[in-house]
C-alpha cells in the first residue's frame, strides 16, 4: 500500500514513493545470536561471512554491516561466557567478502579512538579500491579504559573529547582521500610519465588532536570516499552526523520513537546546508516469519526463549542490579532489593544506555508486577523483543509503511542465527517489496555504495 | 633425508627493476585492481611456488632515505597489503601469502587480529612479513613521535651511536610486535568454544589468556578478539641486512630473508647468524629457516638478459641497485644458483622478478621445472596449510593446559 493516490487524499503534498533500503547486519557478538540452533555455523570461519554476504546480494542489500569490540566482553570480574563471543579483524574480513561478491556495500565499524587517521584512511581506501567502491565505515567513538587496556594509546578519553577527536579524524581522512587528482595515474609507457605533474596534494594538517603530514599511498577510489555511517545517539552523536554521516545507524526501531528521531535528525540538516536526503535513517530491526501471525507470534516465543538463557536472564539483570543475583530463579519474580550503584557496572564492553539503575529497576518491578511477569519474561521483553513479527506479506508491509510514513529510510536487519538467518527473508520478504515497487530488482550494473544508497554523489 | 628447498617470489608494483612498468606486457594501470595480484598469485601458484610476499610500507614509494620524491617516472602508491592479500585469499587454495605489515606505528593489537583473519579467510595459507618504519615522513604521517633520518651506511657501519639507538629503538618495538602478536594467537586455546546447553554456556572462559603484555613502548592486555587462527600461528618472515635486525629475526622469526651478494658475503652473514643465535632467546616455537633473496631478470642468454637489464636501466637513467644481489640470467644459470644456495645449507629464496608479470612466468615455467628435476622440490603432497607446506610444526599453546594423561587420571583414581 502506498500514499501517493492523489485522489484520496487531495490535501496531502504529492510525494514520490520512497525506495527501502537495506542493510544486513553479520550477527556476531550478542545475546540474541541463538548458539543453541543448529543451523548455527562458526561466526568465525569465512565459509560463514560468503554465505551472509551472497545470501544479502542475493536479496540485493544495499550493505552488509560488522559490528565491532576491541575487547572481551567481561561480567562480574570474568570473561562474559553466556554469548557468541569472537570475531575477526574487520577490515581484514571485509576485504575478504569484497573477493567474492560483487555489487554489495561494505560496512565496518572502526573506532576513532583505537585508530589512527593516516592509517585508517588508507585501509578503507584500500577497502574501496578492491571492492571497486563499495566501502563504507561505521564511525564509533566508542572508548574506555577497558578497551584503551589493549592500546597505545591507554586509558581514556572523555566523553567530551570522543566525537572532536572523531571530527577531526573524518576530517583528516578526508583530505587523504582527496589528496590524489582524479586522474593522477597517467602510466603513459611512451613517454615515461606515470604520475601526472602535481597529481599528488600534500596534506599538512595541524590541529588539536592531530598532526598529519605527508603524502597519501593511493589514488582515488571510483568512489572517491568510503560512504560514512554513524551510529551515536547522544545529542552530539546527533550533531556528529547531521554534519558527517550519510547513514545513521539507529536504536529508534519503534514507529512513533522513528518518527520522532526521523524529524529530529533531518531536521538539523537544513542548517548545516545539506539535503534531507543525503542522510539515510536505518533502524536496528529483528524479524520472525510465519505462515500465519499466530505461527510467527509462536516462533518468535520460542526464539525468544533460546536467546534469553536462564543463566542470561539473571545475567541481564545483573546487569542493571550491579549485584550477584545468582541466587534468584529466573522463573520467579523480580528480586525486591534495591540495585547497587557503582561507576563501572558489572559488565564491561557494552554499550551502556546511562539511565539511573533505581529508576530502570523500579520501572521494571511495576511493569513485572502489573503483567505477572518472570525475570525471563521480562528480559525478553527488552533484550529480545522481535521488531518485526508476522506473514512475509504483514512485515513487507509494515517495513515500508515506516518507510513511506518518515519513520525511517529502511533497516539494517539482524536474523538470530548466523550465517543462514537472514536467508528466508531473503526468499520471502524481499519479493514482497519488490511486488510493491519499493525495492530494487537488481543493482545497477557498476555502482558504487553511495549510488546503490542514493546519495549524492 | 630427501633435501628440500623453498621458493617465494616477492610481488611488488609492475616488478622490482623501476622501468618495469613500461615493458610491453606490463599492466601499470591496474596495480590498484584486485585482478591484477590474482592474476599474478594464480601464476605462481600453478606453478608450485610456496609462497608470495606483498610488498608494502607507511608512506609513499621514494628513491631515497631521506624523504618523498618528487619522481614521476616510477610506480607511485600501494594497496594495503594485509588487505590485498586477504582479497585474494578466496581465489587461492595452496599458496602462502605473506603481506608486509609495519610494526611502528600499527597498533600491535589490530596486527594481531588481522594477520589472524588472513589466516582464516586463506584457511591456513597466511603469513606476516614484518617491518619497521624507520622513515621520518613516515613518522610525520602520526605526528606522535620524530625521527632523525636513517641512514643505512651508517647503520650498517655501526659508527654512529643516534643511528645504533634508533634502529635498535624500532626493532625492539618490532619484536614486541610479534611477541604480542604470537600471545594474542595463543590466547585462545582450541575447544574453548563449548555451546554447552545446560549451563548456557558458549565459552569455557578457562580456556581464553589475558596476555599481559608490558613493554618499552606499549602494554596490551589480551585476549584476542579472533581465536586462535587454523596454523595456530601464521608463518612470520623477516627480512634482515645486519646485527640488529639479524638478533630480531633469530629470536622471533619462523624464517629470515638475508641478501648475499656473493659467496665470500653468505660466508659473513651465516657467521653473524649464529653470533645472533648465541645472545638472544629464541621464543619462536621451531628452528629459524634461512632464506635467501634474489633479484631476477631472465632471458634466453646471459648477454640477452645483461642487455634488457641495460636497456631498462636506460630507460630509467639510472643503474638499477638493490640490496642483494641480482640475477640477470638464463633460467639454467639461475637454477645453478639456487641449488648451490640449497647446497649450502640454505632453506628456500625469495626471488623478486624485475618485470612483472615475464620474470614470474619465467621462473614459473623454466626455473621450477629445473629444480624440481633436480629433485629438491620435495613437498608433502598433502600440505593443508602453509606451516605444514614449510614443514614447520602447529606450535604448542603457551596458555593450554595439559589435559590429564591416562597415567594421570589412573595415579589420581589411587590416590
Ligand atoms: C545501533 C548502534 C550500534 C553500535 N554499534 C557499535 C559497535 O559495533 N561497536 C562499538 O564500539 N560501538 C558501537 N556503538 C556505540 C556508538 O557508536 C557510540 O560510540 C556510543 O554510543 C557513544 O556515543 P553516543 O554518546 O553518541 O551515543 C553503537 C551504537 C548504536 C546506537
Amino acid at each position: 500500500m502506498t500514499l501517493t493516490s492523489a485522489t484520496t487524499a487531495p490535501t496531502r503534498t504529492e510525494r514520490p514513493i520512497k525506495q527501502v533500503h537495506l542493510a544486513a547486519h553479520f550477527p556476531g557478538v550478542n545475546n540474541t545470536t541463538v548458539w543453541r540452533d543448529s543451523n548455527q555455523a562458526s561466526q568465525i570461519a569465512f565459509s560463514s561471512f560468503r554465505h551472509f554476504a551472497q545470501n544479502a546480494e542475493r536479496g540485493k542489500f544495499d550493505f552488509l554491516f560488522l559490528a565491532e569490540g576491541l575487547r572481551l566482553r567481561e561480567h562480574k570480574g570474568l570473561i562474559h561466557d553466556l554469548d557468541v563471543v569472537g570475531r575477526p579483524n574487520t577490515l581484514a574480513v571485509l576485504a575478504g567478502i569484497a573477493a567474492v561478491t560483487e555489487h554489495i556495500g561494505l560496512v565496518g565499524t572502526l573506532s576513532t579512538t583505537f585508530n589512527e587517521p593516516y592509517e585508517l584512511a588508507r585501509q578503507l581506501a584500500s577497502l574501496d579500491q578492491i571492492s571497486l567502491g563499495r566501502a563504507g565505515w561505521n564511525i564509533v567513538t566508542t572508548s574506555d579504559a577497558f578497551h584503551g587496556e589493549n592500546f597505545r594509546r591507554g586509558a581514556y578519553l572523555d566523553r567530551g573529547d570522543r566525537y572532536t577527536r572523531a571530527e577531526e579524524f573524518v576530517e583528516v581522512a578526508r583530505r587523504l582521500w582527496d589528496a590524489w587528482a582524479p586522474d593522477a595515474i597517467t602510466a603513459d609507457k611512451a613517454t615515461g610519465e606515470f604520475l601526472a605533474a602535481d597529481a599528488l596534494g600534500h596534506v599538512d594538517h595541524h590541529g588539536p588532536q592531530f598532526d598529519v603530514t605527508g603524502f597519501a599511498t593511493l589514488p582515488r577510489s571510483p568512489q572517491g570516499s568510503p560512504v560514512i555511517v554513524q551510529a551515536g545517539d547522544s545529542a552530539d552523536g546527533r550533531d556528529f552526523a547531521s554534519r558527517t554521516a550519510e547513514v545513521i545507524f539507529s536504536l529508534h526501531s519503534g514507529f512513533e520513537d522513528g518518527q520522532a528521531f526521523y524529524s529530529d535528525v533531518k531536521g538539523r540538516l537544513a542548517a548545516v546546508g545539506r539535503h534531507r536526503d543525503s542522510l539515510k535513517i536505518l533502524p536496528a530491526a529483528t524479524f520472525i516469519l510465519g505462515d500465519t501471525e499466530a505461527d510467527a507470534r509462536e516462533r518468535s516465543r520460542e526464539t525468544a526463549l533460546l536467546q534469553v538463557s536462564p543463566q542470561t536472564a539473571i545475567a541481564f539483570l545483573e546487569q542493571v542490579w550491579g549485584t550477584d543475583l545468582g541466587g534468584y530463579d529466573p522463573d520467579g519474580p523480580l528480586p525486591d532489593i534495591d540495585p547497587v550503584t557503582s561507576d563501572e557496572g558489572v559488565t564491561r564492553g557494552r554499550v551502556r544506555h546511562g539511565a539511573d539503575p533505581a529508576v530502570i529497576a523500579k520501572g521494571w518491578r511495576e511493569l513485572a508486577e502489573a503483567e505477572g511477569l518472570s525475570i525471563r519474561d521480562l528480559v525478553i521483553r527488552f533484550a529480545a523483543k522481535h521488531t518485526f513479527v508476522g506473514t512475509p506479506v504483514q512485515v513487507a508491509e509494515t517495513i515500508n509503511r515506516y518507510v513511506q510514513e518518515d519513520a525511517s529510510d529502511g533497516f539494517v536487519i539482524v536474523g538470530s542465527t548466523n550465517p543462514t538467518g537472514l536467508d528466508e527473508f531473503v526468499d520471502h520478504v524481499i519479493p514482497e517489496l519488490q511486488e510493491r515497487g519499493v525495492y530494487r530488482t537488481d543493482y545497477e550494473p557498476g555502482a558504487t555504495l553511495r549510488q546503490t544508497l542514493g546519495l549524492p554523489v | 633425508m630427501t633435501a628440500r628447498f623453498h621458493l617465494g617470489i616477492a610481488l611488488d608494483g609492475a616488478g622490482w627493476h623501476p622501468a618495469a612498468w613500461r615493458e610491453p606486457d606490463a599492466r601499470p594501470d591496474e596495480l590498484f585492481d584486485l585482478a591484477y595480484w590474482v592474476d599474478l598469485v594464480q601464476i605462481a601458484e600453478s606453478a608450485g611456488i610456496d609462497l608470495v610476499t606483498f610488498e608494502d610500507a607507511f608512506g609513499l614509494q621514494s628513491a631515497g632515505f631521506g624523504g618523498v620524491d618528487d619522481r614521476r617516472d616510477e610506480v607511485r602508491g600501494r594497496l594495503d597489503a594485509l588487505l590485498l592479500a586477504t582479497a585474494i585469499a578466496p581465489h587461492t587454495t595452496r599458496i602462502g601469502l605473506v603481506p608486509t605489515v609495519t610494526t611502528t606505528h600499527t597498533e600491535p593489537f589490530h596486527v594481531g587480529t588481522a594477520t589472524a583473519t588472513l589466516d582464516y579467510v586463506s584457511e591456513g595459507w597466511g603469513g606476516w612479513r614484518v617491518q619497521v618504519s624507520g622513515r621520518a615522513h613516515e613518522a610525520a604521517h602520526v605526528g606522535r613521535r620524530s625521527f632523525l633520518a636513517l641512514d643505512p651506511a651508517a647503520v650498517v657501519a655501526g659508527t654512529d651511536p643516534a643511528q645504533t639507538a634508533l634502529i635498535e629503538e624500532l626493532f625492539g618495538e618490532a619484536a614486541d610486535t610479534v611477541e604480542v602478536a604470537r600471545r594474542l594467537w595463543d590466547s585462545w586455546e582450541d575447544h574453548a568454544v563449548i555451546r554447552d546447553v545446560p549451563t548456557g554456556r558458549f565459552l569455557d572462559r578457562d580456556k581464553v589468556h589475558y596476555i599481559d603484555f608490558a613493554g618499552d613502548s606499549f602494554t596490551v592486555k589480551g585476549p584476542s578478539i579472533t581465536p586462535r587462527p587454523p596454523q595456530g600461528q601464521p608463518v612470520v618472515f623477516a627480512l634482515a641486512h645486519q646485527k640488529v635486525p639479524y638478533e630480531l629475526a633469530t629470536a622471533a622469526a619462523d624464517i629470515v630473508g638475508i641478501t648475499p651478494k656473493d659467496d665470500a658475503h653468505l660466508g659473513r652473514i651465516l657467521g653473524e647468524l649464529a653470533d645472533a643465535a648465541k645472545v638472544v632467546i629464541r621464543t619462536a616455537p621451531e628452528p629459524l629457516r634461512v632464506w635467501s633473496e634474489a633479484v631476477v631478470l631472465i632471458e634466453d642468454s646471459r648477454e640477452e638478459a645483461q642487455a634488457v637489464l641495460a636497456r631498462l636501466d636506460a630507460v630509467h637513467k639510472a643503474t638499477y641497485t638493490s640490496d642483494t644481489v641480482i640475477l640477470a640470467d638464463t633460467a639454467a644459470n639461475v637454477a645453478a644458483q639456487l641449488l648451490a644456495w640449497q647446497a649450502a645449507g640454505l632453506d628456500g629464496v625469495r626471488l623478486r622478478p624485475a618485470r612483472l608479470p615475464a620474470d614470474l612466468v619465467r621462473i614459473s615455467t623454466e626455473v621450477v621445472p629445473l629444480l624440481a628435476a633436480a629433485g629438491v622440490l620435495d613437498r608433502p603432497a598433502d600440505a593443508a596449510t602453509l606451516r605444514a607446506r614449510l614443514g614447520l610444526g602447529v606450535p604448542e599453546n603457551r596458555y593450554a593446559t595439559p589435559q590429564p594423561t591416562a597415567n594421570d587420571l589412573i595415579g589420581s583414581a589411587r590416590s
